[in-house]
């Protein structure tokens, strides 16, 4: 039966806009909604219909290849547009279906964690978060980049102080990161001032073509790919502008945390490889320096220094961001290696990492909802209080590792080959011992959970208390999608590969 | 020497930029980082603006016609059509010169997302001084090492 | 907290009276003012944003010189979230309507019977919802900071 079929011609047709229009509506009628129900029910249909939109996009670019859509019918290069290509429609899907599980994850978690008074405005946060994550990935036009970027950042950063109700860490953490993410984005938009000046134009495209035009630019086009890629950065969390990261991850509501890490950095990944391919190009003297010796430098470093500082945390949480910065080294390296392959292998891991975290830390906040569980210590013995939670953190975390039939192992696999096919066997040897630090960092937690006993709460051990089934759904969606990866079941790794490799093809293709 | 002078606006918005950057890193005060983040980004605005300024041009507001006549809004009826000649049009219709206008629309936008950067930025303050009852960071970080020692005693 | 006999500018005490009498003759103005960059937008410099924040200016103004409460009476906070709820959906509903006549979304020209009356009036529909978003939530900020800490008393100046 032809999938494609079942949706509307509209939907199609429209389908770009309409996937950041209605949770940007949506966003704005839940803040005046009296009740938390309707709210949660607002955000769960609206993520729902994106979700079921980005798929039928997906499904319409393999068939009919890219599509432009014009913004009130003003065709590019003056208006704007957006744009589903073989890069895009992968991620939107990613981050509509992300955004589905944690607002299923988040009834039960955010009873718990946010006031009572703030519970529809906090949906409305995350559905205008959300709508600015779709926005930035599918637009074509740069200074619409910027303005989406700061929509979802400024709703985020509001997002994360909402944990205050839980820890007050939360309000210093959210001061931090936004102040890095202004001057991220602040420095993103130098660099749209310099690239505008140099081209003339704000169209993704139209400025592919000039630069081309041109052989890559005068020195201001040079400036402004130095600006764009700091800012990005920040945003990335690139290994030595990631000090916002951790406390961010921390100590935001655990729903915050989920879609943050697996869609935030995301998002900002894809304009990297957006930018530095797409309109900048590798052939470019500079943009082939730049990456070849600072993306893969910061990427080796931080994949290095973030496992070993992952090792040393005493917070779970924690322990995870600093992992999720070394996993944002793989995809720069695969980045910089700018091959067919590499890039391949990157946009895998960017793919398959969101399926990880996203798994890891929707178990994470299950802890905490039943036993306040942060420390890596309290782990002790929870494979015997909460065996099905327990499990689905065990999958994700073996994938992260990188262990064989999981989506870490075909990443890893792919990225090493791709090093190894360009001569770089050092890069090889950095993946594996990363890998290593990796099983040191979530062995330990596995082991107490494992091999310890049961904590004794009031005098008697603690009984068995399984996290609700709204949370246990979308963790085992992620575990199972983790392991169908990496073994190929309903051939789902080839599905993911061939995504992978389009992208790759699309961005090397030069052009956009 | 002389390309200070002619490009004096670049030196401007360099000298504001490297300003508020340092206030930024160098305050530990929570308000003085977000005056020198407002300092930052109002240099982008002017970077922006400066850019726009055609030499010798007009404002760019269409000067032939004035008023409910249908003539002001043929360019964008125009333009509506077929985007991709309505600028061709519009050049060939009138001699005047006009500086360029889209930098200050995007401008526009840069300076809502700053206020309301700033507005959350004071806000978090706001929050910060009534948990913490401080605003400086050596003291707040003084606080939460206290926080996280009593944390663990227990 | 200041007593409304000690507000009311009858009171030949006041020493706020010049500010008092020449306020309330300018604020009308101000509001008028950002109605006039509003709808003069369509052919000169002006439009929701600038007007949004002149129309806020002028409650602000009314707050600072006859004190918060006043302005709550005159501007409740509970139009804040209304006003910027309904903002979003002026701006967002004409683009769906464009949509529902067959356009692209934001495409004014569906909008009437010929193009250019559909772009005069989108352009209108929109910055009224630019407008109304922008005056609330510039009243917003203010409240938000504003009933943060007591009233200034009279001494205090």
């Amino acid at each position: 039966m032809d999938v494609l079929s079942l949706f509307p011609a509209w939907l199609l047709e429209h389908g770009a806009a309409f996937a950041i229009v209605l949770p940007l509506l949506m966003g704005a009628i839940t803040a005046i909604l009296p009740s938390r129900t309707l709210a949660w029910w607002t955000a769960f249909i609206v993520t729902l219909v994106v979700t079921v939109t980005s798929f039928g996009l997906v499904l319409n670019m393999l068939s009919e290849g890219a599509t432009i859509y014009s913004m009130g019918g003003w065709d590019p290069p003056h208006g704007i547009s957006l744009v589903v290509d073989a890069l895009s429609a992968p991620v939107l899907l990613l981050i509509s279906a992300m955004a589905v599980l944690t607002v299923v994850y988040g009834m039960p978690a955010t009873v718990a964690e946010v006031e009572p008074k703030k519970r529809a405005p906090f949906y409305a946060a995350f559905l205008i978060c959300f709508a600015g994550l779709m926005g930035m990935v599918v637009t074509g036009d740069a200074f619409n980049v910027f303005v989406f970027l700061e929509v979802s950042s400024i709703s985020t950063y509001a997002l994360v102080a909402m944990g205050s109700a839980r820890d007050r860490r939360a309000l210093t953490a959210s001061y931090n990161y936004l102040i890095m993410g202004s001057i991220g984005a602040t420095f993103f938009v130098i660099g749209l001032g310099f690239l505008y000046m140099e081209t003339g134009t704000l169209n993704m495209a139209d400025m592919a073509r000039i630069l081309a035009d041109l052989d890559g630019g005068s020195r201001v086009a040079k400036v402004a790919f130095g600006f764009i890629i700091v800012g990005l950065g920040l945003k990335l969390a690139m290994f030595p502008l990631h000090t916002w990261l951790p406390g961010a991850y921390a100590y935001a509501p655990s729903m915050m945390t989920i879609f943050l890490a697996s869609t935030a950095t995301k998002a900002a990944l894809y304009l990297l490889l957006r930018f530095s391919f797409t309109i900048f190009d590798p052939s470019f003297d500079y943009v082939g320096v730049l990456m070849k010796y600072l993306l893969v430098g910061v990427g080796i470093v931080g994949m290095i220094f973030a496992s070993l500082q992952a090792i040393f945390q005493t917070d779970v949480r924690r322990t995870l961001a600093f992992s999720s910065v070394a996993q944002v080294g793989y995809m720069l390296l695969g980045v910089g290696l700018a091959t067919a392959a590499g890039l391949a292998a990157g946009y895998l891991h960017l793919l398959n990492h969101a399926i990880i975290k996203g798994g890891l830390f929707l178990a994470l906040g299950a802890f905490w909802y039943r036993f306040g569980i942060t420390r890596i210590d309290d782990f002790e013995g929870l494979s015997k209080t909460m065996p099905l939670t327990m499990a689905a953190f065990t999958v994700s975390a073996l994938s992260l590792i990188g262990v064989p039939f999981t989506a870490g192992f075909v990443s890893k696999v792919n990225l090493a080959t791709a090093a190894a096919d360009k001569g770089w066997w050092w890069a090889v040897g950095v993946i594996v011992v990363t890998s290593v630090l990796a099983i040191i960092y979530m062995g330990r937690i596995l082991l107490l959970a494992y091999f310890g006993d049961a904590p004794e709460i009031d005098g008697e051990k603690a009984k068995r208390n399984e996290a609700p089934l709204m949370m246990l759904v979308p963790m085992w969606v992620l575990a199972i999608m983790s392991i169908a990866i990496g073994s190929n079941i309903f051939n789902l790794g080839d599905n993911f590969v061939g995504a992978a490799e389009a992208a790759a093809r699309l961005l090397l293709g030069g052009g956009a | 020497m002389s390309i200070i002078f002619e490009q004096y606006n670049y030196a401007i918005v360099i000298i504001l930029m490297m300003t508020g950057l340092y206030v930024v890193f160098a305050s530990r005060n929570l308000i003085k980082k977000l005056v020198g983040l407002s300092i930052f980004q109002t240099s982008v605005f002017l970077l922006y603006i400066t850019i726009g300024k055609v030499s010798g041009g007009q404002p760019p507001i269409i000067v032939e016609s004035h008023g409910a006549d249908h003539a002001s809004l043929e360019p964008v009826l125009v333009a509506a059509a077929n985007a991709k000649d309505a600028v061709a049009h519009a050049a060939s219709k009138s001699d005047v010169l006009y500086s360029n206008p889209l930098p200050h629309v995007l401008i526009l936008t840069a300076i809502v997302v700053g206020v309301a950067t700033l507005a959350i930025g004071l806000a978090l303050v706001v929050r910060i001084r009534e948990t913490y009852g401080t605003i400086e960071e050596d003291e707040i970080e003084a606080l939460d090492y206290q926080y996280n020692l009593e944390g663990t005693a227990d | 907290m200041s007593n409304p006999e000690q507000q009311s500018p009858d009171n030949m005490q006041d020493p706020h009276l010049i500010l008092r009498i020449i306020s309330k003759f300018l604020i009308p103005f101000i509001a008028l003012f950002a109605f006039y960059v509003q709808f003069h937008g369509d052919f000169g410099p002006g439009g929701g944003f600038q007007a949004g924040v002149i129309l806020a200016a002028s409650v602000i103004l009314y707050a600072l010189i006859f004190g918060l409460d006043a302005a709550k009476k005159a501007f409740p906070p509970s139009w804040i979230r209304i006003g910027m709820t309904i903002g979003v959906l002026l701006y967002g509903g004409t683009g769906v309507l464009a949509w529902i006549l067959g356009g692209e979304f934001l495409n004014y020209s569906v909008l009437a019977h010929d193009a250019a009356h559909g772009q005069h009036y989108g352009i209108l529909a929109i910055e009224l919802g630019v407008l109304t978003t922008v005056a609330t939530v510039m009243v917003a900020i203010f409240y938000a900071f504003g009933s943060r800490q007591p009233d200034l008393q009279n001494e205090d100046w």
